[in-house]
């Protein structure tokens, strides 16, 4: 099919299923197609299944029926760091065990360039740092990633994925324990890198970040997926009512003449 | 922009340091030989391994000689080579489990191992028999928790943990049986001895047993020092960096079970050393297993021969390596863990 197309999609699922037990699926027949450049996030509520496609993707979790494809090769046949070298992936955020400065952890970016025996070179290292710095935060290099903030361990993270010069991100509710200021900050940062032609996938708590940086979008509830496409399509108040389990509204405004949009469930 | 790391003198130094120790071990003792005849028998007999004369006048006794080159050098070395290979075990061990408080014997190592040496001991082996068995039975513990903590392709932390605790518990039951059977008189005692850990009747045919493997295992943890700082991490951080975690999980248990086995075989159980010398370590170059492995390697193989002198030196007899090791280990983990609050920062 790529042939024919020429090109075909960064990342497409194919008629995919998963399930734990093998018995009960927690979704079935998902089909998405996500070209090269887009920032595709993915809505839905809590437990829906949406960290388990999103891990199912990644190629961490085998499906039980049907296929991932990245750049046209099933993402079983990567090795893992043949994976790790095209995709990256932030996790929320998390504590290390040991205080490690936030440039040593950036530098474990480089890990899947280095072999079994390798270790990062001063090259290595300065290619870390240079990308902290790109992306504001070469203050913290020195700094205990155990003692930064939140929001700054997840911009470390962000760097860390950066330094794998990955062509795919994918990021698991980036901002879900963030303050304000911490969330725009990261959010901030994901739109600089979609801008910079990196294929980003992000699940997201918040329906408004799709509007804020999403280019694409997929809509999943307890049944299975609502629906995927353009922004502008795919949020409407139905389908956000029909994911959420709450009635929506989306409220347009006009403000430094640019049109934004944006949601809140209707409290009545 | 260079990363901040320690500088070429440090490392000269802390490479100096177990040198210089080594060569005061050998002038150390109850049998008084001088620094200059030491030195002179050294390379006498060093020569004469490759049949040369060394052509300096023989100024030293025969029994000067046994006891520098077939009692204190064989034992010099085992103690640099067993502190080295523990501290080193101890860190890769404390960077898999993701957890400081970790030392190399948690999956069971040294309950197998003593289980082992106590049988030997009652069934009569000999030296090597004894060695042998306790190797053996330390490899087997391990492999038992091993395969206890895998499950479905993986080796949850977790499990590993709470499988090397059942499996040491067994063993310790295993070894109080042979222990409560052995004869009182004789076995008892024996076994009680070699467990509290001596390196007093460490003999070259020994070292030439024990240091390829042990050599050999050291140099794989050193190679993959930096994988450490990903494992540590945890098993999802490391598949999204592109690291097998199971594949390294499963060559760092090989070559720590290797050292600590054949630690416990040959010098009985050494604790403390394991666990404190990785902190200390930590505290001066910091976390990264990149530098911190070399650095533990060095300062463990110097503190265990400090430890095994003051064993020779303090009383008229032996003290057992495994008591001052605790002795000593001890109060240092607690100054570390009150200095640091326990939160290793």
């Amino acid at each position: 099919m790529e042939s024919e197309m020429g090109r075909g999609p960064k990342i497409s699922v194919r008629n995919a299923a998963f399930s734990y037990d093998g018995v009960r699926s927690v979704w079935k027949d998902v089909n998405l197609d996500i070209p090269e450049g887009e920032c595709f996030c993915l809505l839905g509520p809590n437990g829906c299944g949406k960290t388990t496609l999103f891990n199912c993707i990644s190629g961490a979790f085998p499906l039980s029926r049907g296929q991932v494809v990245i750049n046209g090769r099933d993402v079983k046949e990567y090795s893992v760091s043949q994976l790790a070298r095209i995709l990256g992936i932030v996790y929320q955020e998390h504590s290390a065990p040991f205080p490690y400065t936030s440039l040593e952890v950036v530098r474990m970016g480089r890990t899947p360039y280095l072999g079994v025996m390798g270790t990062p070179s001063e090259k290595d290292t300065a290619h870390a740092y240079g990308i902290m710095r790109e992306l504001g935060i070469g203050h913290l290099a020195e700094k205990s990633y155990t003692q930064i903030s939140g929001g700054e361990r997840q911009l470390v993270l962000i760097a860390r994925t950066m330094c794998q010069e990955p062509e795919i991100i994918l990021f698991d509710e980036p901002t879900s324990h963030l303050d304000f200021k911490n969330q725009a900050m990261v959010l901030r940062t994901v739109k600089k890198l979609s801008a910079r032609g990196i294929t980003i996938v992000m699940t997201s708590h918040f329906p408004n970040h799709v509007w804020n940086i999403g280019t694409s979008v997929a809509m999943m509830n307890y049944e299975g997926m609502v629906a995927a496409g353009a922004v502008d399509q795919v949020m409407t108040e139905e389908n956000l009512t029909k994911t959420y389990g709450v009635p929506v509204r989306i409220h347009r405004a006009v403000s430094g003449g640019r049109e934004t949009c944006f949601c809140d469930p209707d409290l009545g | 922009m260079t990363e901040k790391k320690p500088s070429k003198l440090f490392w000269v130094l802390m490479a100096a340091l177990p040198a210089l120790l080594f060569i005061v071990s050998l002038f150390l003792g109850r049998y008084l030989v001088s620094p200059a005849e030491v030195l002179k028998i050294l390379w006498s007999s060093f020569l004469q391994l490759f049949g040369m004369d060394a052509g300096i006048p023989i100024t030293w006794t025969d029994s000067a000689r046994t006891v520098v080159v077939t009692v204190r050098l064989p034992r010099a070395i085992m103690a640099a080579l067993i502190g080295a290979g523990l501290s080193m075990a101890g860190a890769s061990f404390q960077g898999m489990f993701q957890n400081p408080l970790v030392d190399p014997f948690v999956l069971g190592v040294s309950a197998g191992a003593s289980f082992g040496a106590a049988l030997g001991i009652v069934w009569g082996f000999n030296a090597l028999g004894i060695q042998l068995a306790a190797f053996i039975c330390g490899l087997a513990a391990v492999a038992v928790t091993y395969f206890l903590a895998h499950i479905y392709k993986s080796t949850p932390i977790l499990m590993l943990v709470l499988s090397g605790m059942v499996v040491s518990a067994f063993f310790q039951a295993m070894l109080s049986v042979v222990k409560y059977t052995a004869d009182a008189e004789e076995k008892l005692p024996a076994i009680t001895f070699w467990l509290m850990g001596s390196l007093s009747n460490v003999t070259f045919d020994d070292l030439l047993i024990a240091v390829w493997p042990y050599l050999a295992s050291m140099a794989g943890l050193y190679v993959i020092r930096w994988k450490l700082n990903i494992l540590s991490m945890g098993d999802r951080e490391a598949r999204a960096l592109g690291v097998n975690s199971e594949r390294y999980k499963l060559l760092i248990i090989l070559c720590t079970t290797v050292i600590t086995s054949i630690s416990v075989a040959f010098c009985g159980i050494i604790g403390w050393v394991g666990q404190v010398i990785p902190h200390f370590c930590r505290m001066i170059v910091g976390p990264d297993h990149k530098v911190l492995i070399p650095a533990t390697m060095l300062a463990g193989a110097a503190y265990l021969m400090v430890i095994d002198n003051l064993c020779r030196l303090v009383s008229a007899n032996e003290i057992p390596l495994g008591i001052l090791t605790a002795v000593i280990g001890a109060p240092v983990f607690a100054y570390l863990l009150r200095k640091t609050r326990g939160g290793w920062q």
